[in-house]
């Protein structure tokens, strides 16, 4: 096959240099940048007058290993795409195919695939409070936020027996019938838990160095937002009040009581507001999926092989990060033709280089820490 | 998964490889424009004549056939045309307000419409992609664009399909455009549209080669700069990689 590269202009930004300009490479290994992100920085003094992400150092061709395997035997793969938030992307995989097939999951998986789903959105927010609290100077946060989530992860492993890539749910319903101390467990961790993310607060939100290092760092306006894809909290913190949960439910979200939290100015700051705001909006669907949790089986009707009908679909859930979406392609035969995922992450570090033009350096990990990205989703 | 027969025969079988250029015909066709559902019995007469009994009668063997005779034959035969296939679940074509709109400003351009699994999907004139995609974010409202990917179906004649998931915010609404192109042919961008668009088609670029005119930096942004191939093109085989490339930056014989 000819080389069908065609010589294309490099980024403008990088062809010529000012004489005050230098180049600064950021990463791949580098504490700040949660993964193997490498960003180049054209710099004025300390100023960032133009970026450019190089990304792909952990890209494992997730894409090409669907269309070589089963359509089970890929549920696994996708846990390890987002690694801090597994169970959320073996929900959209699952409910995918599930759409794919015309099957459904029966109402009582339905239900703990919400709380599960809910809890790791929790888990995955405590992770990003922080790490990135850390990155920006903030040192005891990091401990009580892995404290609270190791209780998360400890009802994941009595659930499914593994703590990080869970493999939690099954295309169809559930592998595990849920154990006898769940709703319990989901008490005893969400009953205190918003004294907890006061707890949070009460170091961070009014912290002067906190909010002199977010206020207004890395602003996207709504318009910004919606040009670049955003989703997630990155969106809602500019003043966007969409939520997959709520304009297309899935799971059981249709069932229970929650507000979407909304940012104002886009910045930072916002992003974190909203992001402390829907871990308290978890707690509460995770309270009230416990009340009553329907009986009944847990597996719907499918096949032990999956033929799906040749056909495509493209489903999308809200994932910790964003909209995290599976578009798939069968061709009638027991393997996808195409898995295409449509990861927030990557989407949302799209606008890193919108956000950090004008600021400083020590910037640059705050902005990165608030797209809240998981490289294993950038690359897959 | 190995001792699992039935897990292993697609694997064995699944017409995958595209070596033969078959013109249409094959499953990447019948899955791929599916518009109209009826013109599917033209390959597969033979399934009929097999069973002379009642039509009902016919129902029952074809499941097992399928899975134990037909293996070697290709595509053709596992689906039978005797029983309607649309109704349950795949595509239908689709003639509503939305695609009455897009054909009065388009007229031709809109090549197809049909809708799967309910979700719209229209096929549309490669060079008018711009002109469309705007028209889709002001006017129809589709101001977000959720996912730009491609699938590669070897067999056709035009092989790339390129996908556009688009979604209205305010109509709480999905849409799904498409476009066709053979490996030469270029397509035009809609990075100037959406802004997302600029990594979504550097990664289609970077997979499956296609070139979109118009984008200020196309280069691939997963693989290294200097890799040869594109890997989610059908003809690329999982255990393909550049081992020139390998070999003169990892300083090993393979990557496997």
């Amino acid at each position: 096959m000819p080389d069908q590269r065609i010589p294309f202009s490099t980024h403008a930004d990088q062809t010529v240099l000012g004489a005050d300009e230098i180049v600064l490479n950021m990463g791949p290994q580098h504490p700040s940048t949660h993964g193997v992100l490498r960003v180049k920085l054209r710099l004025d003094g300390e100023k960032v007058i133009g970026s450019e992400c190089v990304i792909g150092y952990l890209h494992r061709g997730v894409e090409k290993i669907a269309e070589h395997r089963s359509y089970q035997q890929f549920a696994p793969y996708v846990d390890r795409m987002d690694y801090v938030a597994a169970v959320s992307n073996g929900l959209g995989y699952c409910e995918a195919v599930e759409k794919l097939l015309g099957a459904e999951a029966p109402p009582r998986a339905r239900v703990i695939r919400t709380i599960l789903t809910e809890l790791q959105r929790i888990a995955s927010h405590l992770f990003w409070l922080g790490t990135h609290a850390l990155d920006i100077g903030a040192l005891t946060p990091l401990f009580y936020c892995l404290r609270e989530r190791e209780e998360i992860l400890k009802i994941f492993e009595k659930f499914c027996g593994a703590r990080l890539t869970t493999h939690a749910f099954r295309i169809g319903g559930l592998q595990y019938e849920a154990y006898d101390e769940l709703e319990k467990d989901v008490e005893r961790f969400c009953t205190p838990f918003d004294k907890r993310v006061d707890e949070y607060e009460s170091l961070l939100t009014e912290n002067r160095i906190w909010v002199g290092r977010t206020k207004g760092i890395g602003i996207l306006t709504a318009k910004e937002a919606i040009d670049y894809g955003a989703s997630g909290p990155v969106l809602r913190a500019s003043g966007v009040k969409w939520d997959i949960r709520k304009a297309m439910p899935y799971a059981a979200y249709d069932q229970y009581k929650f507000e979407i939290p909304i940012g104002k100015n886009g910045d930072t700051y916002d992003r974190y507001i909203v992001r402390m705001e829907e871990m308290r909006q978890s707690r509460l669907i995770c309270l009230q999926a416990i009340e009553n949790i329907p009986a009944g089986p847990i597996m719907g009707k499918v096949g032990k092989v999956l033929k799906p009908p040749p056909g495509e679909v493209y489903h999308a859930i809200e994932a910790p990060k964003g909209e995290l979406g599976y578009y798939i392609v069968s061709d009638g035969t027991t393997q996808p033709y195409r898995v295409r995922i449509r990861p927030p992450s990557l989407i949302n570090l799209e606008a890193f280089d919108k956000m950090i033009r004008g600021h400083l350096v020590a910037d640059v990990v705050a902005i990165i820490g608030t797209l809240d990205i998981v490289l294993g989703e950038v690359d897959r | 998964m190995a001792n699992d027969p039935e897990e292993k025969q697609p694997s064995a079988d699944s017409p995958k490889e595209p070596s033969a250029p078959k013109p249409p015909a094959g499953e990447g066709e019948s899955a791929s424009k599916p518009t109209a559902p009826p013109a599917a019995p033209a390959a597969p007469p033979a399934k009929p004549p097999v069973t002379p009994g009642a039509p009902v009668a016919a129902k029952p063997p074809a499941v097992p056939g399928a899975t134990a005779a037909a293996k070697p034959p290709a595509a053709a035969p596992p689906r039978p045309p005797a029983a309607p296939p649309p109704p349950k679940e795949g595509p239908v074509a689709l003639d509503n307000d939305l695609v009455k709109r897009y054909k009065e400003k388009f007229g031709p351009a809109i090549l197809e419409a049909w809708v799967d699994r309910k979700q719209a999907i229209l096929v549309v004139a490669r060079e008018l992609l711009a002109e469309i995609a705007i028209y889709s974010r002001d006017d129809e409202k589709f101001d977000w664009l959720s996912d730009l990917t491609a699938v590669d179906w070897p067999k056709r004649e035009k092989r790339f399909d390129v996908v556009l998931n688009m979604y209205s915010m305010e109509k709480n609404e999905r849409l799904r455009l498409k476009v066709q192109a053979t490996a030469d042919e270029r397509v035009p961008s809609v990075q100037g549209i959406w802004s997302t668009a600029n990594w979504m088609e550097r990664e289609v670029y970077d997979m499956f080669g296609i070139i979109f005119e118009g984008h200020p930096d196309l280069k691939r942004i997963l693989l290294p700069d200097e890799w040869q191939g594109f890997p989610l093109r059908k003809d690329y085989d999982i255990l393909t990689q550049d081992t020139a490339w390998v070999r003169e930056n990892l300083g090993i014989e393979s990557g496997q």
